[in-house]
């Protein structure tokens, strides 16, 4: 997300490469990016032309054998073998293609017209009509699909389309859900307002906006669906309902391999592997249809999902040994970040120290690196890996302290508190838990009874007015600025020296800032720890720093006392930064003054 | 301009605007009886914490939030009667601008489907007309008109809000709600944003109704501004009066609160902050 | 949190009355009634209207519900069609298969699901992409074709289980354990597929998570961030899909028991649907329905309990 910098308004020209890619056919995108989705649909695509072809292309009557001939492996005249009468697997599996598509097209049609429709409609409409849709849906959900398969067969034996249709229906229960809070929540969604402010009228919106923007979980949920009727078609098939014997299908030759498995596995494998492949082909297909679709608009290829693991082995860096600066608690050394699989560099080679019981400002717009460098300084950085440099602490190389111990990590004193207060707390754990896990870890002789004792003096210690009771609280149940200061008091449980703050004050309202501004600096009064505050405010710095680094595109730009960063800027880009603060812009009046 | 008071056409008058959210036992009062104008060719600023209202107004001008009580009147359209069908006429009348440029835009859209459902209405531009139009406002914007096929994915925040500043443009409004414009954005793409909405105006007389929590972005692109707190209108006035003299002390405080990029006067104003002095002080120099 | 339960106890109640009438409803709409059925083709008018005033079926459709809802409640489900036993009975044996089979098949599926899911979103990618490669296999290979293969291998050719037939637990509780091995192990195939892979995407959701990276500053060990922090919230995703597991397995052994001649309520299904045995049918989707809306009852406790949210609204 980084703007081009010049500071004047520019004119942005598209690059080549996108212009490119529109040009692709999506098919041809679809077997360039997605080969496997892509080989799925020429599988499918084949499977449909073999089930039209049916006979014409079978090499034997699927109907009648040759008994002489029963119960052969594969072989040159018959590729997959025969059954027991003799007749060939081969020519059976590609007759039995036919119904077998057929009858799970028909599910597959049915129950996603009824999904979509009826879940769109519960999430628009809401009220009554959600309600209602919602207990059909809870209804359908709750009974399984091979029994109301039993119930519908039982009903039209002898009409197969109704029955596919029907049992359609009643398994599009889980597809009207996914389906209504999909649309609940592309309703609550900006662009629906932008669009409504528009002028558009709401059966444009509908159309237009929700049901495309639902295309690709419709896609999934359809391929879903299709593994999901294959196999209660099957089923059906095997227990003897749907095609009549001696015509043969996919379920009806599984039965027939039951009986010869033990002689000729081959009739078995080979309708097991058609059945089994099919559903995986759906499979493939639509999550590569979706994620295509997807990034034809997003623009960037869905990224691939990595597994996050909570020990991370870092290679050994061969690096020559630096000395810490005397008084210094902080050293970070040519500091270098690199991101993802292809190595993305993000920081580049960045030094500046932090002295004992002072308050650096690390200032930056995104993209600058200044979270990375915190996150690489407390060894959590996700996806991303220290591809150089040193971090020095209090005379102690903890480069790559992800990987350190959890004892030793917990006596080194570093304490971190981040922007989000809500989501660096447990959901799931009351508060006053929370303080007396992290009091315990740092000072395992204490008791529960006297954990809870300090965890409640921490919070008097953060200004919160009825410790009792936030100490009986979930994270979701606090205010932004009293979810921090339970932060803050989560930190001051390890007894820091060093506290690093990422934009600590960036969600909260102005006279929340300063609150806790103002808590921060008290505490540091009090204890002498030192601060590394990472913000994108030069109100906040100039509140809290007596010096800071600015960075920019990964390197450090500047690095000075804040008396001289704010009168004196020795770099170009840290004064257009101060220049482009808003409160150093023209009033209107002043502007209109200077037209006269 | 209207800084002194001095009487110039109305664009939008709001009177006596209250909306409650929720239902039975539920409901409750996020908007109290709000009055005020915006001029033809003025900024005003609407200022607050979370909760104090602003984006509820914002929200109840193009209609998104139904009024309880009170009056809005604009280029002859009386807006909190409105119904749903009438969008059109009141699309034609009043834009709006999100705060998140990357929700506001729908990302299966190319930008020129974007642009053109905003000529939604106004059914009597010609195709051709159109498409001029939108190319010659992505050019104002600062967009060349060559990316319109592409997709908002491939836009920065920077480049996405121009593109939704040239959608509130495009039918020719009267009035554009801002609602936190450039607060997702970072510091330098915010000034071009500031100085894009202010040149916009300087060139077609647009009115703005800014919504903020920074005071001083209010202060850059605002003539007047409005505090609000609780749904109330706590002061109103000149924008560089608001700025240096407050009267009520809630607006020092939220004065007081705001750092300013000047380590000197930050240190001053703590101290006198931390003192508890500043209120008091303002009460006295006030008596 | 009492509150909650209750409400979805009462809703659970509507939730069976709709569906016994939905069934009731669409089983009287199938041409031909039960006493055609029972009389054959070759019957007579007259002895057709006999026999429908005998079976109460001249009655308009409102009251005949009534009338077999009444005695449901009391525990009288009518008598089936093809055999002389009451319906009740018939089920409540079958019960006493389908509900050891199912419930192993899901528990054996949640536990070995939930290991192999957590291990493979917290070592290496590797397992995670092997996982995947499982799952869409397990997904895709039909439970019955499963289910014949397993028979066929371990009980005809290796004779380790018994390939076909149950022995009910008073009998012989080894042999009756040994009869329900395969079954079970059929079953929980795509149980395991499926519930492997929603743990590892939300244990891996969890993990990505900034209170991972807060606890992991505060020095706390990864075993204790896994098993006091990342599994307690994944669980809360994991606990809502288990209804949803609970019901395909249900599926899966109707198919299973006909494999392995298990005498559950899937074969009574299965052998009603072929006589068009009505009053069995109808009882059957109750009792799929009656398990499915306890288990479900059970499992929004349980939820209630683990997610703080639920917990604390009421």
């Amino acid at each position: 997300m980084t703007e081009p910098t010049p500071l004047a308004t520019g004119v942005i020209v598209p690059t080549p490469e996108a212009a490119a890619r529109r040009a692709q056919s999506p098919l041809l995108q679809l077997a360039r990016r997605r080969p496997l989705a892509f080989a799925a649909l020429v599988y499918l695509a084949l499977l449909v032309l073999v089930a039209v072809l049916g006979t014409v292309i079978a090499p034997y009557d699927p109907v009648s054998g040759n008994l002489a001939e029963s119960l052969q492996g594969p072989s040159w005249a018959h590729w997959l073998g025969t059954d027991q009468l003799g007749r060939d697997t081969l020519s059976r599996l590609i007759v039995g293609t036919g119904p077998t598509l057929l009858y799970t097209g028909q599910v597959v049609a049915a129950a996603l017209i009824s999904g979509v429709a009826f879940g769109m409609l519960a999430g628009f409409a809401g009220g009554y009509v959600d309600t209602f849709i919602m207990a059909i849906s809870d209804l359908l959900m709750s009974l399984p699909g091979m029994v109301m398969l039993l119930v519908v067969l039982t009903l039209f034996q002898d009409n197969m389309p109704i029955a596919m249709v029907c049992i359609g229906v009643l398994v599009s229960g889980f597809l009207m859900r996914v389906i209504r809070a999909s649309t609940l929540s592309y309703r609550q969604e900006t662009f629906i307002d932008a669009a409504a402010v528009a002028g558009l009228p709401t059966s444009l919106i509908l159309g237009r906006h929700i049901l495309t923007r639902q295309l690709g979980t419709v896609l999934v949920q359809a391929s879903m669906l299709t593994g999901m009727a294959l196999l209660l078609v099957t089923g059906a098939a095997y227990l003897g309902f749907g095609t009549e014997p001696p015509y043969p299908s996919w379920g009806l030759m599984i039965g027939d391999g039951a009986q010869i498995f033990g002689t000729q596995p081959m009739l078995m494998v080979s309708a097991g592997l058609a059945i089994a492949c099919t559903v995986i082909a759906t499979g493939l297909l639509g999550e590569g249809l979706r994620d295509l679709t997807t990034e034809r608009w997003s623009g960037a290829r869905a990224r691939a999902r990595a597994p996050r693991r909570l020990r991370r082995r870092e290679p050994a860096m061969a690096l020559e040994q630096v000395d810490q600066p005397v008084n210094t608690l902080l050293s970070v050394r040519g500091l270098q970040v690199a991101y993802g699989d292809a190595d993305l560099g993000v920081v580049h080679g960045i030094d500046f120290d932090v002295a004992p019981g002072s308050t650096v400002g690390l200032l930056g717009e995104s993209g600058s690196g200044k979270s990375a460098t915190a996150r690489a300084i407390l060894g959590v950085l996700r996806n991303g890996r220290v591809t150089g440099g040193r971090v020095l602490f209090n005379g102690t190389d903890i480069t790559g302290i992800g990987e350190f111990p959890a004892a030793r990590r917990t006596e080194l004193g570093i304490a971190y508190i981040s922007q989000e207060p809500h989501m660096s707390l447990d959901p799931a754990w009351r508060v006053g838990a929370q303080l007396v896990e992290a009091l315990r870890q740092h000072r395992p002789e204490l008791s529960k009874v006297e954990a809870r004792e300090s965890a409640l003096d921490l919070l008097e210690k953060v200004q919160m007015r009825e410790p009792e009771e936030v100490f009986q609280k979930y994270a979701f149940e606090l205010s932004g600025g009293m979810a921090q200061r339970v932060s803050i008091a989560r930190a001051l449980c390890a007894e820091p020296q060093l506290l690093i703050a990422d934009e600590p004050t960036t969600a909260l309202d102005v006279t929340v800032q300063a609150e806790i501004l103002d808590l921060l600096r008290d505490i540091q009064l009090r204890t002498g720890m030192a601060i590394l505050l990472i913000t994108h405010d030069w109100g906040v710095v100039a509140d809290m720093c007596s010096s800071a680094v600015v960075m920019r595109n990964g390197v450090v730009c500047e690095a000075a006392p804040i008396e001289v960063l704010f009168s004196a800027p020795a770099d170009d880009y840290t004064a257009s930064l101060l220049a482009s603060n808003p409160a150093a812009m023209p009033t209107r009046e002043q502007r209109e003054e200077e037209r006269r | 301009m209207n800084q002194k008071g001095e009487n110039i056409e109305t664009c939008l008058s709001v009177q006596g605007l209250s909306v409650d959210y929720g239902r039975g036992s539920r409901r409750r009062r996020v908007l109290d009886g709000v009055s005020f104008d915006v001029g033809v060719g003025e900024t005003v600023g609407l200022v607050g914490e979370s909760g104090s209202g602003k984006t509820t107004i914002a929200r109840s001008v193009v209609g998104l939030t139904p009024a309880s009580e009170g009056s809005i009147h604009l280029g002859g359209l009386e807006l909190a009667a409105m119904r749903r069908r009438s969008r059109r006429a009141v699309a034609r009348e009043v834009q709006y601008v999100f705060q998140d440029p990357y929700a506001s835009l729908n990302p299966t859209r190319t930008v020129r489907q974007t642009l053109e459902e905003a000529l939604y209405s106004r059914p009597e531009f010609s195709g051709r007309d159109r498409a001029a139009r939108i190319d010659d406002v992505l050019l104002r914007v600062g967009i060349e008109p060559g990316m319109k096929e592409r997709y908002p994915g491939s836009f920065s925040g920077g480049q996405r809000q121009r593109i939704a500043i040239a959608r509130a443009m495009l039918p020719r409004p009267r009035l554009i709600v801002c609602d936190e414009p450039t607060a997702s954005l970072d510091l330098s793409i915010q000034a071009q944003i500031l100085e894009l909405f202010i040149g916009l105006q300087e060139e077609t007389g647009v009115s703005y109704l800014f919504i903020a929590h920074n005071l001083d972005v209010v202060r850059a692109v605002s003539h007047r501004t409005i505090v609000l707190r609780h749904g109330r209108i706590v002061e109103s006035g000149s924008t560089e009066k608001i700025a240096t003299a407050p009267e009520d002390a809630y607006t020092s405080a939220l004065l007081a609160a705001t750092p300013v990029a000047d380590p000197e006067e930050q240190a001053r104003r703590r101290s006198a902050r931390q003192a508890g002095a500043f209120e008091s002080r303002q009460r006295k120099e006030r008596m | 949190m009492l509150k909650i339960i209750l409400r979805r106890a009462a809703a659970g109640v509507v939730l069976l009355f709709a569906v016994s009438a939905l069934t009731f409803t669409l089983v009287s709409l199938i041409p031909g009634d039960a006493a055609s059925a029972l009389l054959g083709p070759n019957a007579s008018e007259q002895q057709l209207t006999a026999l429908r005033e005998q079976l109460g079926l001249n009655l308009p459709l409102w009251q005949r519900y009534f009338e077999w809802a009444v005695s449901a409640v009391q525990g009288d489900l009518g008598t089936s069609i093809v055999s002389p036993q009451p319906v009740a009975t018939q089920l409540n044996r079958g019960l006493a298969v389908s509900i050891p089979l199912a419930f192993g098949a899901v528990v054996l599926a949640s536990a070995i699901g939930t290991a192999l899911g957590v291990y493979a979103a917290t070592e290496g990618r590797w397992l995670s992409k092997a996982l995947d490669v499982v799952a869409l296999i397990g997904m895709g290979l039909p439970p019955f074709w499963i289910a014949l293969v397993l028979s066929n291998v371990f009980g005809v050719e290796l004779g380790w289980f018994p390939a076909t037939g149950f022995v009910p637990f008073p009998d012989d509780p080894v042999l009756w354990a040994k009869s329900l091995v395969l079954p079970i192990a059929a079953l929980c195939v795509g149980g395991i597929a499926m519930v492997s892979k929603q743990t590892r995407d939300s244990v891996d959701e969890v993990l990505s998570k900034e209170f991972v990276d807060v606890l992991r500053v505060q020095g706390l060990s990864p075993r204790r961030i896994l098993f006091g922090h990342v599994l307690r919230n994944a669980a809360i995703p994991a606990i809502a899909v288990t209804g949803g597991l609970f019901v395909s397995t249900l599926s899966g052994a109707v198919l299973a028991e006909s494999v392995f001649g298990l005498p559950g309520l899937g074969s009574i299904a299965v052998r009603a649907t072929a006589t068009r045995d009505v009053p069995v049918i109808v009882a059957v989707a109750c009792y799929f329905c009656l398990i499915v809306i306890v288990v479900n009852l059970v499992l929004d406790a349980i939820y209630a309990f683990v997610d703080p949210k639920v917990r604390t609204r009421s």
